[in-house]
């Protein structure tokens, strides 16, 4: 097995000081510090989400996962910089209003990190001024705002709604998910785009920025 | 009255209450507000919230104490309040419920993970438990209802705190489970099997389901505690998933719908029956009509 192969296979497990120094392992053998992290780290995620979409994992399995990633990331960051490689873009996420469940947000956070985004976390129970006030501030394309509460659902209407108020429709997009959280609630409240787990989230959050 | 672990022995069926957060909603809980911070400042909403439940056939009504552990209230900067949050709750409800019905103290998760997949010592849970599960107790809470319960663990501590404080309160135990194709799950991963066994170790008098995905769903659960369990079983279910109508939440069983439905808990044996998220008075009433219905039913004259 190589060295990438072991890496997304020991994050499945849960191994995170496995993980680490394999990683090291890898960037000491030279390898592309892109390649690490999209065939080893992002691999590896991915097939954990596809296995808790197929409820053959558990969380406890994801938390351990992510936690592994983490540790993988960290290496893999100063070196991310070191080589100029370009952040893909800034995303401002949070929990929407109200909602203070924030285990899906942080996995989302996790893997766009991973995946190359400079995140910028609001945290849990985010008002949506504050939603819309960091994204012009930080110059971010995309809000992605989770809520696993069908009671704080509509407060994400609320920041797709100010972004129109304040006229940034199109310039900052919006991109939601969580438990409760449909397709067809997102085209409802006019959210460009709904994430059905973590590692959709990503691919659709670079989808929205590739198109923009 | 209060013997409520006799009259479910002896083959009583109990009519819980429904659903809390959407009554304080609809009577200016705020997004975003605390949902227990009104049981200091607005003691009338939830005396009102319990009368109507009483007339719609209630036998336990519960607290507003869902999110009353000090880690959760933290979340609002109210965990140095954790005791008198959940001692007025109780207290405000007694005026109204009297004797005519039980109060069931709610005990909900701290949201919280604990190690090793999140960062929190069970020593810390334990406690924080103990603390909200004193105060409610103390306040003359007639029983415990530790509810939508994901982690085993978890669960067991809650259950350990109760019986820390007082060994013999009567403790119902529930926990939120989905479907999957090997059957149903806490999102945690613990199986109707496990949390059976688990839920009577650590010293459940009633164990059972609460929340979920519906009243159908609910009776395949019913049915798998059933094969596990000798207990009294609770079950409290949602009036469905929820459904986004032109931005209105709307939970899609009526009253009736699930009333039907709920004939089958009562086949299975089950002792406890009420609602969850979705549900109101209208619910509880149907549902006090159906086990009236089948009492009179089963009692030959």
């Amino acid at each position: 097995m190589d060295v990438l192969q072991e890496i997304g296979s020991s994050l499945r497990n849960g191994e995170d000081e496995r993980v680490a120094e394999l990683t090291r392992q890898a960037i000491d053998a030279g390898m592309p510090v892109g390649e690490i992290l999209n065939d080893g780290l992002i691999g590896g995620m991915n097939v954990v989400g596809d296995l808790f979409r197929r409820h053959e994992i558990f969380l406890p399995e994801v938390l351990l996962a992510a936690r592994a990633m983490q540790r993988g990331i960290d290496l893999l960051a100063p070196l991310l910089i070191e080589e100029g490689i370009p952040s893909a873009g800034k995303v401002v996420i949070g929990t929407a209003q109200g909602d203070l469940h924030d285990i899906g947000k942080n996995l989302v956070g996790i893997m766009l990190k991973g995946a190359g985004f400079e995140v910028i976390d609001l945290g849990n129970d985010v008002p949506a001024e504050r939603f819309v006030d960091a994204a012009v501030e930080a110059g971010a394309p995309l809000i992605g705002m989770s809520a696993l509460l069908t009671t704080t659902m509509t407060s994400m209407k609320g920041v797709v709604d100010l972004l129109r108020e304040r006229g940034l429709a199109g310039k900052i997009q919006t991109i939601i998910g969580g438990a409760p959280v449909s397709k067809e609630f997102a085209d409802e409240i006019g959210a460009d785009a709904h994430g059905y787990d973590a590692a959709n989230a990503v691919e659709q959050v670079k989808a929205l920025l590739a198109g923009a | 009255m209060k013997d409520i672990l006799g009259r479910v022995r002896a083959g009583e069926i109990l009519v819980g209450d429904g659903a809390w957060g959407t009554m304080l909603m609809a009577r200016g809980l705020e997004p975003g507000q605390c949902p227990e911070s009104l049981n200091l400042t607005r003691p009338e909403v939830l005396q009102e919230i319990a009368a109507l439940y009483l007339d719609a056939g209630a036998e336990f009504i519960t607290t507003n104490t869902f999110g009353g552990s000090p880690l959760k209230l933290a979340d609002y900067s109210l965990e140095d309040e954790a005791e008198e949050i959940n001692r007025r709750a109780v207290e405000a409800l007694r005026p109204v419920v009297g004797d005519r019905a039980l109060i069931s103290a709610s005990v909900g998760p701290t949201g919280k993970i604990l190690l090793p997949y999140g960062d929190t010592a069970p020593e810390i849970i334990a406690d924080s438990f103990t603390r909200q599960i004193g105060a409610l107790i103390e306040a003359g809470a007639d029983m415990i209802c530790i509810e939508t319960m994901i982690d085993m663990r978890e669960a067991r501590l809650a259950i350990e705190a109760a019986k820390s404080v007082s060994a013999d309160i009567p403790i119902m135990a529930t926990m939120t489970f989905d479907p999957t194709p090997n059957g149903f799950f806490t999102i945690m991963g613990t199986s109707v099997e496990q949390a059976a066994a688990g839920l009577e170790e650590a010293g459940a008098d009633i164990v059972g389901s609460n929340c979920g995905n519906g009243i159908e769903k609910m009776i395949e659960i019913a049915a798998e505690f059933r094969r596990h369990s000798r207990l009294p079983i609770a079950i409290q279910s949602n009036a469905g998933l929820p459904e986004n109508h032109a931005g209105e939440i709307v939970y899609p069983e009526s009253p009736e719908f699930m009333a039907d439905k709920a004939g089958r808990l009562i086949d299975l044996g089950v002792s406890i029956i009420g609602g969850c998220c979705g549900t109101g008075p209208d619910h509880i009433r149907a549902l006090r009509g159906l086990v009236d219905g089948r009492s009179r039913g089963q009692q030959p004259r």
